[in-house]
């Protein structure tokens, strides 16, 4: 199925494309987020951080910023300690090599004893207003003795260097492999050639919209807390915080993650604020707010990436790929982020195979600590840094061998027909076709007609080059056996109730957050099409741990494959169950009633009773089968997933670079998905476009720079480059899908595709402009002082020549 | 930001009072750089001073100049007749600084005063040659800026009007900063009766500087060709995350070029 072959669209339903429910109020201003709750008697909290990147904390004087007016109440790490208040915790374990454990160092909710990276929390101040509050962290006499810092892993890992905690020796987490590095050894032996790359994959900030907020509320006549909070999975901050860091009891602890602006991964974490107002909320008794602002987000929310890699390809004499060995070491800053060590490990060294039949793979992967703020999952997260480095040195194997990058590519496809595939590093894909993905992203945009593009730019004194990326990645994490295999301490099923209501509407719990995906439209044309009501008779509700039976949350594109895959099991009891009712009014077998269109019909008959008649017999079961059927019509299910999915596909991005400036302008950028069933795909392009966006910020634009001393130098948006429009170009977007094999709705996920196959499209575009200049690989960002540098410094020789 | 008294005079003479009164008083015009500041708690003055009701809004013709008042916005340069008829150069970068939330704020006089080593103003202010009229005196440009965030303005004297004399062609060329789009390197060239003049923002260690290499050569030839074995000292540059000083001295050649080149 593709975007042009559509079949039987019902309005509203799947295949259609509804304008988003959700932007009548994001774009009339009347979102409500976190920061625009206000509790009664509502307190500010703002945490006074550390300015340091290494230190020990002599001495924190509280005692002027008490007198201060307005103070309500100031904690520090010792209070914490006092109160026995745990550590937030890390949600997954890797083992290295040797069988050991990782070294999971403990994070207090404020720091005890040291600081660890600059942005580090030392203590709260709680004021009736945020800027008493301000003053008086302002006022704390805070005695620190700056340690050496390790801001970067040669730092980290260079001898004698300083730990950062004392328990990871030469500040390695854990040093963690996969795969059959004999297999590997053998492959590179016979080799004919060998492709090498050595890469960096650039730190990033992830810079959601909506910074992150949180309120912490206690009522005090019943003893529950509430926390409202900016988060992309209420439920895992639930499990979290109440289960390892306050020890409140889930029936006593709610969690409200309203509308979200936006989280790209960021969001997912639980962070040491949201614990320190839900405790503070009970200890002052009265609600607690801290709202953060950018400056603060820069060097609190996790960042993204941070890895270095060398990889070497072993190539036959026809260009097959023999077998590929990469060595990674990962930044995961200061203290572990709730899923930063499944990273660069599950998340990312299984995808190596990416779409190509490698027969051997073997990878080893060091996790560092540093002095910087901790590192964790950004749009994509592990996928991104894989297909980078597996499309980059795919592109330099071509060189190489002398072959073409396409050519190379097809050569070692993963051919259509060998599906399931079982890849060399534990993943087997059920579904997918490169070479159609491929054929139609180069036809969309004119590949073959690139190199009369590329003279009539040097006409005008412009490098022009095209690069592609043909990719697969992996969501829908994960069947929950298998996570917890790999050493996820949670489960990874989804969860959904459908309430049909007496006439007939109906309201979808979901245990997936929306937080800029359109959940409330695409949810509600699953529900619709599945129940044959009108679109607009569907209610999504998410975000509310009192209102949802449970659920994971939404991160990895996991709501449609997972989430769609649990509402679909919800409906399918809905409808077995009306099948019954209908039955019993209808005085049939039920085994002769079918369900379609939102109609009831036995069989071979014109017998039928709509779905709003069913809803109403329910809820008034006047004339109702008592004896074996229960009133109501209301199911919940959970969905564990029978595998990962893996969407993929090719992306193609052509570029300009003035030689004058090092510039690269962006000139045409097409990417065609599979990325299974389609529900929107007005909404599946917008997310396309999104990613895309990020993926060129990563590739030309973004990164994030400490100092040797552990200061962030692009620690604002004034040296931090986002994307900007004038940054882009208009994206073309198509689909060439194949079903996901093993959910009932075929999806495969669409959240994430753009980050990760676009970033070494573009590059190997710059590369390819810069082909005279004897460059074969370019670290991200591609910066105009990074392109003029190259050019620079090959000039002498080119005018020699 | 921290609390601080804010006094919004009608008339100069008051103005210039409440600063002169109190060293800790800070003149607010658009507020487009100080704003930031006072909310980042960088900075933490007595008193506001807010020039908004000064009534030093507006642009005219005087001869052979043009007259911009101080509280002049970006955007009313942008889009004013007059000042698109007598020098388009000046509208062009006024209608390129930040962004139209920033031009609707943001003024001229604010931008002189503050004299941000990365601004675009002070360029222009120095390769034409402008003439800054304060509450005191009329200051010559080239006496005016004096290093980065540095002028010859007393604490409680006010720009009140800057005159551009206009030059025969002028252009401006600016290489924004990838992430500020503040100009990395920008330059403002003009073709005057006396010569031509060239100056440059963004780039310097020192703020603003007139290239006199770049002026003598284009005053004997106003050509891109003229200057292009011109050199900038790399060690007269800035240097940071975004450009190195071998790249900025580099980036003012380039755009130098591109001025000359659209004087047309």
């Amino acid at each position: 199925m593709n975007d042009t072959t559509l079949p039987h669209i019902v309005k509203g339903g799947i295949g259609d494309s509804p304008k988003r429910v959700e932007d009548r109020r994001f774009l009339s201003g009347r979102g409500h987020y976190t920061d625009d709750i206000n509790r009664p008697d509502q307190t500010y909290a703002v945490f006074r951080r550390s300015d340091v990147a290494h230190g020990v904390i002599r001495s924190i004087d509280t005692a002027a910023a008490r007198a201060m007016p307005g103070v309500v109440a100031i904690f520090t790490g010792d209070d914490i300690a006092k109160a026995g208040i745990g550590g937030v915790p890390c949600g997954w374990q890797i083992h290295s090599k040797d069988g050991s454990p990782m070294v999971e160092p403990p994070h207090p909710v404020l720091a005890q004893g040291k600081v660890r990276y600059v942005g580090d929390a030392i203590a709260m101040v709680i004021a009736e207003t945020v800027d008493q509050a301000k003053d008086a962290a302002e006022a704390l006499v805070v005695n620190i003795d700056p340690l050496p810092a390790v801001s970067n892993m040669i730092a980290a890992t260079a001898e004698g260097a300083a730990l950062v905690h004392d328990e990871a020796k030469g500040n390695v987490c854990f040093d963690w492999h996969i795969g059959d590095k004999d297999a590997v050894d053998a492959a590179f032996a016979k080799a004919h050639k060998v492709a090498t790359i050595d890469l960096v994959n650039n730190r990033l900030v992830p810079n959601p919209i909506e910074p992150r907020a949180a309120i912490g509320d206690f009522d005090r006549s019943t003893g529950e807390h509430t926390l409202y909070t900016t988060s992309q999975n209420p439920h895992v901050i639930r499990l979290l915080m109440g289960a390892f860091v306050l020890q409140i009891p889930e029936h006593k602890l709610r969690v409200v993650a309203p509308d979200v602006g936006g989280g790209f991964g960021a969001k997912i974490f639980h962070y040491i604020e949201e614990a320190a107002v839900t405790w503070a909320a009970a200890q002052v008794n009265r609600p607690v707010k801290w709202t953060c602002e950018r400056s603060e987000s820069f060097i609190t929310d996790a960042h993204g990436r941070d890895h270095i890699s060398h990889a070497e390809l072993a190539l036959a004499e026809d260009g097959a790929f023999l077998g590929l060995r990469v060595k990674t070491m990962a930044n995961l800053g200061a203290y572990l982020s709730t899923f930063a060590p499944s990273v660069p490990t599950y998340l990312s060294a299984t995808l190596l195979a990416g779409v190509y039949t490698t027969p051997a793979i073997y990878s080893e992967v060091k996790a560092l600590f540093t002095n910087t703020v901790p590192v964790d999952a950004y749009r994509g997260a592990g996928r991104p840094e894989t297909t980078f480095l597996l499309e980059r040195l795919v592109d330099v194997a071509a060189k190489t061998m002398g072959m073409d990058r396409v050519a190379i590519r097809r050569r070692n496809f993963i051919p259509a027909d060998a599906y399931p595939y079982q890849t060399p590093v534990a993943l087997q894909y059920d579904s997918g076709n490169h070479e159609a993905t491929l054929a139609r992203c180069m036809e969309l945009a004119d590949w073959n007609g690139f190199e009369a593009r590329r003279a009539e730019s040097a006409k005008r004194g412009k490098l022009r080059g095209i690069g592609m990326s043909t990719y697969l990645e992996a969501c829908g994490i994960a069947p929950s056996a298998v996570a917890g295999a790999l050493g996820a301490r949670a489960g990874l099923y989804e969860v959904a109730n459908v309430k049909v209501h007496p006439t007939g509407s109906v309201t979808l719990y979901t245990g997936t957050h929306s937080h800029g995906q359109g959940h409330e439209t695409t949810f509600a044309q699953l529900v619709a099409d599945q129940l044959g009501v009108p679109f607009e008779q569907v209610e999504i509700v998410h975000g509310d741990t009192s209102k949802i039976p449970f659920g994971m949350g939404t991160y990895g594109s996991r709501s449609l494959a997972v989430g769609g895959s649990a509402i679909v099991k919800a409906v399918d009891k809905i409808i077995s169950k009306g099948k019954k009712i209908a039955a019993h009014l209808m005085e049939a077998s039920v085994d002769d009633i079918e369900f379609k269109d939102g109609k009831f019909t036995v069989a071979g008959t014109d017998k039928s009773k709509a779905f709003g008649e069913i809803a109403l017999t329910a809820y008034v079961p006047h004339n109702y089968p008592h004896d074996e059927l229960e009133p109501g019509l209301d199911e919940t299910a959970f969905y564990d997933p029978k595998n990962f999915t893996f969407p993929g596909g090719c992306h193609i991005c052509e570029v300009e670079v003035d030689p004058d400036t090092g510039v690269v302008s962006m000139l045409n950028f097409t990417a065609v998905d599979d990325i299974g069933r389609v529900i929107n795909p007005m909404i599946v392009h917008g997310q396309v476009h999104g990613g895309v966006a990020q993926g060129i910020g990563q590739a030309l634009l973004e990164h994030a720079i400490y100092d040797e001393t552990g200061q962030l130098l692009s620690g604002s948006l004034m040296d931090y480059t986002m994307p900007r429009a004038d940054n882009l170009v208009n994206i073309h977007v198509g689909t060439e899908s194949t079903m996901c094999t093993h959910n009932p709705l075929g999806a495969k996920g669409v959240g994430e595709v753009g980050a990760i196959g676009s970033p070494p499209a573009v590059i190997n575009a710059v590369v390819d402009a810069l082909r005279d200049y004897g460059v074969t690989h370019i670290d991200m960002p591609a910066t105009p002082l990074k392109i003029w540098s190259i050019i620079n410094a090959a000039s002498p020789r080119m005018a020699a020549e | 930001m921290y609390d601080f008294n804010y006094q919004k005079p009608a008339a100069i003479d008051d103005a210039v009072k409440a600063l002169g009164s109190d060293p800790e008083a800070k003149a607010l015009a658009g507020g487009m750089t100080f704003i930031p500041v006072l909310k980042q708690r960088l900075a933490k003055p007595s008193t506001l001073v807010d020039l908004g009701g000064l009534g030093l809004s507006g642009i005219r013709r005087e001869g052979n100049a043009l007259v911009i008042k101080a509280m002049t916005t970006h955007r009313e340069v942008a889009t004013s007749k007059v000042v698109a008829d007598a020098i388009p150069a000046l509208a062009h970068l006024a209608s390129h600084i930040g962004d139209r939330q920033v031009r609707y704020r943001g003024t001229i006089g604010g931008s002189l005063a503050n004299n941000d080593p990365s601004a675009c103003y002070p360029s222009a202010a120095l390769a034409l040659g402008a003439t800054i009229r304060t509450t005191r005196r009329e200051i010559a440009a080239d006496d005016y800026f004096q290093g980065m965030f540095t002028t010859a303005l007393e604490p409680d004297e006010l720009i009140v009007e800057v005159s551009f004399p206009i030059p025969e062609k002028a252009a401006y060329e600016k290489f924004p900063n990838p992430a500020s789009r503040y100009a990395m390197v920008g330059v403002f060239v003009a073709k005057t009766a006396g010569g031509a003049r060239l100056a440059v923002t963004g780039a310097g260690n020192n703020g603003v500087f007139r290239h006199a290499a770049m002026e003598q050569a284009l005053s004997a030839n106003f050509a891109p060709d003229a200057i292009r074995d011109v050199k900038t000292p790399e060690e007269d540059m800035n240097s940071d995350i975004h450009a190195s000083a071998a790249y900025r001295a580099h980036l003012v050649g380039v755009m130098a070029r591109r001025a000359v080149a659209s004087c047309g």
